[in-house]
């Protein structure tokens, strides 16, 4: 497949706003406005893109909840938070590709409605702060962004907003409430942003990956574009690949693209000559998967019907010498670090998960534990006001069910780790 | 919270304003203009004070409050619950050494050990020499260049003990 979303990423300067011209940014837009917002929603429907940034939304679908909404003020927030251990996608777009993203929050801007839009940015990718202020300042003084851009009336102002530090603003309504300034923890829903987001004006968050697409569908049409990769959900899929692997990096390849593809023929398979022994598909909070799953198709549907999920796309790669009871623990510290304490479930359930993996890596496991961890997981599955607590049970769960020799292993022998 | 934006109830500082640099009134001023509400500045003005002052303090966030007209209680809430706002100085440079899963499959654990070693210092401490200071982070994004870590603004991937040594001699 010809690269789509990183063909200019390895242009050399392509986030400055002429080279990126030269090579076709912003040509899009034209081909939009010439259409009614309700034709561009309906083109993006047709595309059956669903979004890149984890829950695989359907985006035509939520753009037009978001464009009957009655009102003249509305809001874009683009989720640029990508804080999923694992995921690189978005960073690469960010800081080599800029006016890609900006193209497609301007279409997408005028698609349903919004004249503000906002770019939530992690606060640990403090470079992609400087080039999306210098690529925005560019767009204005091309009159990409702005008033009246192109002569065609249409108007659309975006700024970054940093976050500081809180994995959980990746989540939609916590990110609004970041954005609004306050504690970024979730909100009850309904009402949905689409109706109630952003200062409770109606709303639409979509991921960097998902608005970049945006042009693409524009361009080709979304018959077209559906016609790329796997049928329940087509398009280019940006996979990062991460871990045990020889050539670890960003791979576009076609949605359902299989993992034994992806990391055997484009990462160059696994370090050392090593054999696999787990790889988890989507990111922290999807279940981790093994040998035996690696014909799996890396779409949404494939990965859920063989136990997991897509997430971010972020695969993290194990070989044959790891111990899950490691791997465990590192994304159990990470979620019980995360968790935003709002509700009880998540909060002390991920300290609880800590406490007890703590134990087993000081070498001080006891007989039980592995039952103590899966009814910790018990209280959690379920229960939470957002996905953060399920997503932390998920390395548990999967760990036990796939590795269980591992921690019998662990208790039985002591061994210290770290 | 427009409607709170008279009350002098949320001004507790007795008349005795608090002030900041000029500079830092003017960025704060500027960074309200992207919002529709003043409290939608919180976040930008806590980076614009802990850039400029080296780290966050009460006085910085009662100035946040008095200046934006948004109750102490909801700065002091947000400013706390975020893991990167500081409450006392970094050194010079700021070592953020990534501990999650890819950097930790590579080798993160022992870097951390060789880091500590080196400087001296434990997570969160400064060098005697005021140079570094260094805190474990939970994924930078880096993961294709792992084990990675920032220093300041800059990236540093595929580390290696000799390669932490030789990346820290370029930071003065």
């Amino acid at each position: 497949m010809e690269k789509m979303l990183l063909k200019r990423v390895d242009i050399p300067n392509a986030n400055d706003i002429d080279v990126a011209l030269k090579h076709g940014a912003y040509g899009a837009l034209s081909a939009a406005f010439g259409m009614r917002p309700v034709d561009v929603v309906n083109e993006v429907k047709r595309a059956t893109l669903r979004g890149r940034g984890g829950a695989g939304f359907p985006t035509g679908l939520k753009w037009e909840l978001c464009a009957r909404v009655p009102g003249s003020l509305k809001y874009l927030l683009c989720n640029a938070d990508e804080g999923e251990p694992g995921t690189i996608k978005d960073r690469f777009i960010l800081h080599q590709d800029p006016h890609l993203l900006i193209e497609g929050m301007v279409i997408s801007g005028y698609a349903i409605g919004a004249e503000r839009g906002y770019i939530y940015l992690r606060y640990e990718y403090p470079k992609a702060i400087g080039i999306l202020e210098k690529a925005i300042e560019q767009a204005y003084a091309k009159g990409y962004l702005g008033k009246n851009i192109l002569g065609k009336g249409v108007n659309f102002d975006l700024s970054v907003h940093r976050g500081a530090g809180a994995y959980i603003c990746g989540e939609e309504t916590a990110l609004i409430e970041s954005l609004e300034g306050k504690r970024g923890q979730p909100r009850i829903r309904p009402p949905f942003p689409a109706s109630q987001g952003a200062w409770r004006k109606p709303t639409v968050i979509n991921n960097v990956e998902t608005l970049s697409n945006i042009p693409f569908i524009i361009g080709m049409g979304g018959d077209a574009y559906a016609k790329i990769g796997a049928e329940t959900a087509p398009g280019p899929k940006i996979y990062g690949v991460s871990g045990h692997v020889n050539k670890p990096g960003v791979y576009e390849l076609p949605m359902g693209t299989t993992l034994r593809e992806i990391i055997y023929t484009h990462c160059g398979g696994i370090k050392g000559g090593k054999k696999l022994k787990a790889v988890i598909p989507g990111g922290a909070s999807t279940p981790i998967l093994t040998e035996s799953h690696l014909d799996v198709k890396m779409d949404f549907n494939s990965l859920v019907a063989a136990g997991s999920m897509l997430g971010s796309g972020a695969v993290m790669v194990m070989d044959e010498t790891v111990d899950m009871v490691n791997v465990a623990y590192v994304l159990v510290r990470f979620f019980a670090h995360e968790s935003c304490g709002k509700c009880t479930p998540c909060r002390e359930g991920t300290a609880w998960l800590y406490q007890v993996y703590t134990r087993l890596m000081h070498g001080e496991g006891k007989e039980g534990d592995i039952d103590l961890l899966l009814y910790i997981c018990e209280t959690v599955k379920g229960k939470c006001f957002c996905p953060l607590g399920e997503g932390a049970i998920q390395p548990v769960l999967s760990s036990i069910k796939h590795f269980r020799a591992d921690y019998e292993a662990r208790i039985k022998s002591g061994v210290v780790s770290h | 919270m427009s409607d709170v934006i008279e009350d002098s109830r949320f001004c507790r500082s007795g008349g005795d304003k608090i002030m900041f640099s000029d500079a830092v009134v003017e960025a704060i001023n500027q960074v309200r203009q992207k919002y529709p509400d003043s409290q939608g500045a919180v976040l930008p003005s806590l980076h614009i004070i802990q850039k400029a002052y080296g780290h966050l303090s009460y006085e910085a966030m009662r100035f946040v409050s008095q200046h934006l007209r948004v109750p102490e209680s909801d700065v002091f809430g947000t400013a706390t619950f975020y893991s990167l706002y500081r409450w006392k100085s970094a050194g010079k440079h700021q070592i953020q050494i990534c501990h999650n899963l890819s950097c930790s499959l590579l080798g993160a654990e022992s870097l951390i050990k060789h880091l500590e070693q080196k400087l001296g210092v434990c997570e969160g401490q400064v060098t005697k020499d005021g140079r570094f200071s260094f805190i474990r982070m939970e994924c930078i994004g880096r993961c294709d260049g792992a084990p990675a870590m920032l220093i300041d603004d800059d990236y540093h991937g595929e580390l290696t003990p000799q390669k932490i040594d030789e990346v820290l001699k370029k930071y003065e």
